[in-house]
C-alpha cells in the first residue's frame, strides 16, 4: 500500500514471474534480516530494541539503575533506559520521561524532573499501580517507520548496485513528460558498447518495455496493478530476473506520477526528475517533494519552447527553491538538443560508480592480504 | 484520501503489536508525524476513528506528536523551523535550505491495558 496516496498493492506483475507473491522483509534490531512470503500486514514488535532509522532521527538508550522510594516507605531499584534523540537535553531541572521495566515484564513510562542532585522527583500517574491485582498500563515502544520495510530492502538494493559498480537511476516525472522517448534516444546515442538495462514501471501493459527492447537493450516491465509507484521489493524481484551486468547503467523508469514515487527509495544512486516544457513551470513548487528528492532535473522537450508559454529560467529557479543544489540539463529527446551534455553526465556517473567499486575491491584485497599475513604469523 | 490507507497501515502495526501482548486493549496509539511528511493530521484522526471499529484498538485514542519541520539555512548558518518544503528561511528569506527534520512518520508507541 502506498501511504502517500493510498493506492493498493499486491497486484504487482513482473515479466517472467508466475503467481502472486507477497514478500515481506523484516529487519531485526540486531541487523538480521529475513524475508518470507505470506498474506498481509505482518509485523514485529521489538520491545526495547532499536530499529534501523534513516534521516536524522537516531534514538538510543542508556540503561542504568534508579532507586525509587515510594510514599509508603517501600524502596525498590530497577534498571531503566533513558530514551532520547539528538537535541534532547538532559539538563537538570528539565522534565523528561523514563520508561521502567519491572521484573515481571510490565513497562510503564512516567515523567519526572531532575531537581539538582538531591533525588528524582517522580510524578507517578495513575498508570503506575503497584497494588497486587491491578493491571498496570503497559507502554510498548514500536518506533516503526511506516515506510521502514521498504527502506530496508532499498538499502539492500543499493549495496548490491554499489558492490557491482552499477549506476542505478530512478527516473521520475508526471505522465507524458517524455521519459520513455528520452530513454530510447539515450540508449541509441550511448551505443552498444555501454552495458545497460531498464526496469519499466507502469500500472498496466508492457508497451514501454517493448519500446526499449526494440532498441536492442534489455528491459523488464513491472506492472504495479493498482499501485501508483514502484517500491524497493519490486525492484529486488525485477533484479533477480534482469541480472544487470557489473559496471553497467540501470535505468528505472518509475510510474508517471509526481507525488508518490518521491517517498519510495528503490536503492538508486539518485532520482532524476524529468519536467517537460509542455507542463507548468510552477510544478517544482506544486510538487516540492519530488523535486526535493531529485539530484538532477532534465528539462525536456526544449525544442518546443518557442511555441509554449513556459519560462525555463523560472522553472529552474523554482526547482532550486526546493532543492538548492539540483543540477539542471536542458534537452530535447526528439531533436537531440542538449543530449551530449546528458550523455557526458551519464558517463561521469558510470565512471564514479566504477571507481567506487574498484576502490572497494582494492581495499578488500589489502585487508585480505593483511589477514593472510597475520594468519601466516600465527602458524 | 490517502490518510485512510495511512490509518489502515497504522492499524496493521497496532494489531501486530497487540497480538504479541494479548490479551490486551489498546488505550493510546502514539504517532510521530513530521510537518514535511505530507500528512493531514485531522484527516488521519477521522480515518483512524473509522478503521479502528471492531478491532483491538476500538477504544484507542490517537495521540499525534507533530514533529516540526526543520532545516539548516546556509545563509544564516543555523537551524530554522519551516512549515513546508519550498518555503524560504523565516529569518533571511533565502531558499538555501537543507531539510534536517520533519519528513518522517512513524508509530512511536502504544499504551496497552
Amino acid at each position: 500500500m502506498c501511504t502517500t496516496c493510498g493506492c493498493g498493492g499486491g497486484q504487482t506483475r513482473i515479466e517472467g514471474e508466475h503467481g502472486h507473491e507477497h514478500e515481506h522483509t523484516h529487519v531485526h534490531a540486531d541487523g538480521t534480516m529475513h524475508s518470507h512470503a505470506h498474506g498481509h500486514g505482518h509485523g514485529h514488535v521489538d520491545d526495547g530494541h532499536e530499529h534501523e532509522h534513516h534521516g536524522h532521527h537516531h534514538p538510543h538508550e542508556h540503561g542504568h539503575e534508579h532507586e525509587h522510594v515510594h510514599a509508603d516507605g517501600t524502596r525498590h531499584a530497577h534498571p531503566h533506559g533513558h530514551e532520547h534523540g539528538p537535541g534532547h537535553d538532559h539538563a537538570h531541572g528539565e522534565m523528561h520521561s523514563h520508561e521502567h521495566v519491572h521484573a515481571d515484564g510490565t513497562r510503564h513510562t512516567h515523567a519526572h524532573g531532575h531537581d539538582g542532585g538531591d533525588g528524582h522527583g517522580h510524578a507517578h500517574g495513575p498508570a503506575h499501580a503497584h497494588a497486587p491485582g491491578l493491571t498496570a498500563a503497559q507502554m510498548v515502544r514500536i518506533e516503526r517507520d511506516i515506510l521502514g520495510a521498504n527502506d530496508a530492502i532499498a538499502a539492500r538494493n543499493r549495496r548490491r548496485f554499489e558492490d557491482a559498480g552499477i549506476l542505478a537511476l530512478n527516473l521520475v516525472s508526471s505522465p507524458g513528460a517524455g521519459k520513455t522517448t528520452l530513454l530510447v534516444e539515450t540508449i541509441r546515442a550511448l551505443g552498444a558498447d555501454v552495458p545497460l538495462a531498464v526496469i519499466e514501471g507502469d500500472q498496466q501493459t508492457s508497451f514501454d518495455a517493448d519500446r526499449i527492447r526494440a532498441t536492442g537493450a534489455r528491459a523488464i516491465q513491472v506492472n504495479t496493478g493498482k499501485g501508483c509507484h514502484l517500491d524497493a521489493a519490486q525492484i529486488e524481484r525485477a533484479l533477480a530476473a534482469l541480472a544487470p551486468a557489473d559496471e553497467s547503467v540501470l535505468f528505472i523508469e518509475n510510474v508517471g506520477n509526481l507525488v508518490c514515487p518521491s517517498a519510495f527509495d528503490l536503492g538508486e544512486a539518485m532520482k532524476v526528475v524529468v519536467l517537460s516544457v509542455t507542463e507548468g513551470e510552477d510544478k517544482p513548487l506544486k510538487y516540492p517533494d519530488m523535486f526535493a528528492a531529485s539530484a538532477l532535473l532534465l528539462l525536456n522537450k526544449v525544442d518546443l519552447l518557442p511555441h509554449v508559454q513556459f519560462d525555463a529560467k523560472r522553472a529552474i529557479e523554482y526547482a532550486r527553491r526546493v532543492r538548492p543544489g539540483i543540477e539542471v540539463l536542458q534537452v530535447s529527446a526528439s531533436t537531440g538538443a542538449g543530449m551530449a551534455a546528458w550523455l557526458d553526465w551519464l558517463r561521469a556517473g558510470m565512471a564514479r560508480a566504477r571507481q567506487r567499486r574498484q576502490h572497494t575491491v582494492a581495499s578488500l584485497r589489502r585487508r585480505v592480504a593483511e589477514l593472510e599475513a597475520k594468519l601466516a604469523q600465527a602458524r | 484520501m490517502h490518510e485512510m490507507s495511512l490509518a489502515e497501515g497504522i492499524l496493521g502495526v497496532v494489531q501486530d503489536a497487540a497480538r504479541a501482548h494479548a490479551p490486551c486493549a489498546v488505550r493510546v496509539v502514539r504517532l510521530e508525524i513530521g510537518a514535511l511528511a505530507a500528512v493531514e493530521c485531522e484527516a488521519l484522526r477521522f480515518a483512524f476513528d473509522v478503521v479502528k471499529r471492531g478491532s483491538v484498538a476500538e477504544a484507542a485514542a490517537l495521540d499525534i506528536v507533530e514533529v516540526p519541520g526543520a532545516a539548516w539555512c546556509m545563509q544564516c548558518s543555523r537551524g530554522v523551523t519551516i512549515d513546508a518544503r519550498g518555503e524560504p528561511c523565516p529569518e533571511c528569506g533565502s531558499w538555501q535550505l537543507q531539510v534536517t527534520a520533519g519528513g518522517d512518520m512513524r508509530v512511536k508507541e502504544l499504551e496497552l491495558a
